[in-house]
């Protein structure tokens, strides 16, 4: 794996928002992390991804477990201990306009937890054993708002109820082992909201939960969002946990975006093969019938990413060039978008606007040569 | 009625229902009861007296009386659910279930009362040598001296017990700085890691790789013996154990989610590292603390047995035992009363200790062996 192929050389901003919105509320560029190998050589587990929030947008991040969704979503917290993690030169991270990158440790706690909620995968285990609930939510409010302890008793149990407790008062005084794996989950998202942040993070929320309170608890998260106006950065391998919340969605695998759009467009017609491959492998209740596909092989380990496309190993379309050249994030033409742009010149000189968040991208020679999209595709589950 | 007998005989009702935990709290009240009757003198001569020991026994006597009343008297509670109970209350009830650990904790809870309670219990003071030595050295057990007394006639009995309160005390401070220190270290390392953890693991190596009788030995030589040199010097030598303890504990514990948590909801190093992650740890630590205390006990009276202990005239086990050596073949009282207490003192903190360690385990059930 060499660093060139890593980041498109592309002269203008390829992911900023078209139509002059100004500064996003959170703007990802180039973002790798890399750690080191067994050998010496840095692994880059994250590996060049860029991608804007805007305010109260819901983003879905994408992807199998090992393709650094996970840890682009601690990295824009900066919570990646250096060392032994190490962020590549010209990764940026800004929250309203002001770098994340390097920023002080003072800066960082005070975005952490009030600008910037998070919610993790296990609830069983986020909340600390020995402290009552209540004590935990409302160290949140005192640690950054600087309430008395009253108070903050008083808005701990606002937001419990707010996140729909059954019985706010007793969650308070319960000890996490108490509590069943939804009420947690509800506790930890009282937790990230309590100080009313621009941004909620949510890593896999509902991936620890049976199917039930999966519902309830993306139901909620849905609900807050709107009440609150917060944007969500929600990450999962679940694709209809996915679909069903967020506008936007982005597909990672092996350290990069593969292919991003609107939630609805990307579903209904996937671009890049790996994204196909994953829609075709969920079972669907409308199409019974229809035999779910299987993605051969296995998500490389970082560090051994393919050379050239990442997935061409396992792509059931790949042909020489996807061995020997690396593609870039290529807009999808005729997608049916009016704003739908091109990435250079050479290759598409209809588009002269800049592509934007909003577009199509997939970074697949296919969109180059669509004639390849030929032959069997995925081979099928065999009952 | 049975309002009324609680009043006076805490724990009479129940003689039927629960006999062991009745005939208890009515043996230890009426032995407080005794207490206040034959030492009713010195016991009215502490207003006026004002020594520190004698305030202390006071108070130490009014708590007893109070916590036995209380104690023999509480009916038992409904078990009105199974909810709200902290981790505490859940090792407390698996702890109580542990019969070995429950005297061990009843011992322990004796032996301080009679090291508080010291000055009124014993019957003679311990640094009193008989007015006539040769007349009243060597005497066997008897009703006036139930352990006897030493070649310079003064009661036994009345030494062991002084010699408790220093044992205890000893154990315990020393403990105390020792567990702080501990878990200071530990704490610190295992959170930083890198060269921090490095540095004061190799150096626990060190220190570890001495004898720590010698080291003992050797500090005290160089400096004049006090107790509260020995306190120091014990607290400063026995912390290694915990300081690896903990920062095993803060290694795994650093990793766990609600650490994690608490960084992304943008909490200091400092606050979390001693809000969250060294409360999680408190557990071994007090295991660690209570075998500790036992196993201080017994270093220092090793000490003491070779002279390098609480100087004299201060009683020490140790030092008694180490003085009725050369006359054991003619009164063997001399090493067997502070010897036979050394033993039950340091057994019955390893019993709680023990029984704390399982009740703490979760792979014991919850339940130890009962």
């Amino acid at each position: 794996m060499t660093a060139p192929d890593a980041v498109p050389a592309t002269p203008r901003d390829v992911h900023a928002e078209s139509g002059g919105v100004g500064e996003p509320l959170l703007r990802v560029r180039d973002l790798a992390v890399s750690f080191p190998g067994r050998s010496g050589v840095p692994m880059r587990a994250v590996d060049g991804v860029s991608f804007d929030l805007h305010e109260g947008e819901a983003l879905g991040l994408v992807g199998e477990s090992g393709c650094g969704k996970s840890l682009t979503a601690l990295s824009i917290v900066r919570l990646v201990d250096e060392p032994p993690g190490a962020t590549a030169p010209g990764s940026s991270v800004r929250y309203r306009g002001a770098e994340l990158v390097g920023a002080p440790a003072s800066r960082l706690r005070e975005v952490r937890g009030a600008e910037i909620g998070f919610v993790f995968q296990e609830p069983m285990t986020s909340l600390n054993p020995v402290h009552r609930v209540g004590r935990q939510v409302a160290e949140t409010l005192i640690a950054h708002e600087g309430l008395s302890r009253g108070a903050a008793r008083a808005r701990t149990r606002e937001l419990l109820a707010r996140v729909e407790l059954p019985d706010p008062d007793r969650a308070a005084r319960a000890y996490p082992h108490e509590l069943s794996g939804g009420m947690r989950q509800r506790a930890l998202i009282a937790m990230a909201i309590a100080c009313n942040p621009s941004i909620l993070i949510a890593d896999e929320p509902t991936t620890a939960l049976d199917v039930t309170v999966q519902a309830q608890i993306l139901e909620l998260l849905a609900r807050l969002r709107r009440e609150t106006g917060m944007a969500l950065l929600l990450i999962s391998h679940d694709l209809a946990v996915v679909g069903n919340v967020t506008d936007r969605v982005a597909v990672m695998y092996a350290g990069q975006i593969v292919e991003r759009g609107p939630a609805a467009d990307l579903f209904r017609a996937p671009a890049h093969p790996y994204t196909e491959g994953l829609l075709r492998a969920v079972p669907s209740i409308e199409r019974r019938d229809r035999r779910l596909a299987v993605i051969p092989g296995r998500v490389p380990a970082p560090g051994s990413w393919p050379s050239a496309c990442r997935f061409h190993p396992r792509c059931p379309y790949a042909w020489e060039r996807c061995a020997s050249e690396a593609p870039p994030e290529l807009p999808l033409r005729g997608a049916g978008d009016a704003a739908e742009p091109a990435v250079s010149r050479a290759e598409a000189p209809d588009a002269s606007a800049p592509p934007g968040d909003r577009a199509r991208l997939s970074r697949c020679w296919l969109v180059d040569e669509p004639g390849r999209r030929t032959g069997r595709g995925y081979a099928e589950v065999t009952a | 009625m049975g309002r009324l007998l609680d009043l006076v005989l805490p724990g009479a009702r129940d003689l039927r229902k629960r006999p062991v935990r009745a005939a208890a709290a009515l043996a230890a009240w009426a032995a407080l009861w005794v207490l206040v009757v034959v030492r009713w003198d010195r016991i009215v001569a502490t207003p006026g007296g004002g020594a520190v020991d004698a305030w202390i026994a006071l108070v130490s006597l009014l708590a007893a009386l109070a916590a036995v009343w209380r104690l023999g008297g509480r009916r038992p509670e409904p078990d009105v659910s199974v909810e709200m109970r902290s981790q505490w209350g859940l090792v407390s009830d698996a702890f109580r279930r542990h019969r070995l650990a429950m005297a061990g904790l009843a011992l322990v809870a004796t032996l301080a009362f009679l090291a508080l309670l010291t000055p009124y219990l014993a019957p003679h003071d311990p640094a009193a040598q008989g007015a006539d030595i040769v007349a009243t050295r060597f005497q066997p057990p008897s009703w006036e001296h139930p352990m006897g007394t030493d070649r310079f006639g003064r009661d036994v009995l009345s030494r062991v017990l002084y010699g408790g309160r220093v044992s205890l005390m000893v154990g315990t401070l020393a403990i105390i700085i020792a567990m702080t220190l501990g878990s200071l270290v530990g704490a610190v390392a295992g959170y930083a890691r890198g060269w921090i953890d490095a540095v004061s693991m190799r150096t626990v190596d060190l220190l570890l790789s001495l004898p720590r009788l010698v080291l003992l030995i050797t500090i005290i030589a160089f400096v004049d013996p006090s107790t509260t040199l020995i306190i120091v010097v014990l607290g400063l030598t026995g912390w290694m154990g915990t300081s690896r303890l903990v920062r095993g504990e803060v290694l795994s514990l650093r990793e766990r989610e609600f650490v994690q948590a608490a960084r992304v909801l943008g909490f200091g190093t400092p606050r979390i590292l001693f809000k969250h992650v060294l409360p999680n740890v408190a557990t071994p630590i007090i295991v660690a603390a209570t075998l500790g205390i036992g196993n201080t006990i017994l270093v220092e009276a090793s000490l003491s047995f070779l002279g390098f202990g609480v100087p004299p005239p201060t009683p020490s086990w140790g030092d008694m035992v180490l003085r009725g050596v050369r006359d054991m073949h003619d009164a063997p009282w001399l090493v067997l009363f502070p010897g036979i207490a050394i033993v039950v003192t340091v057994m019955s903190f390893n019993l709680v200790g023990d029984g704390l360690r399982d009740a703490l385990d979760p792979r014991a059930g919850g339940g130890g062996h009962s």
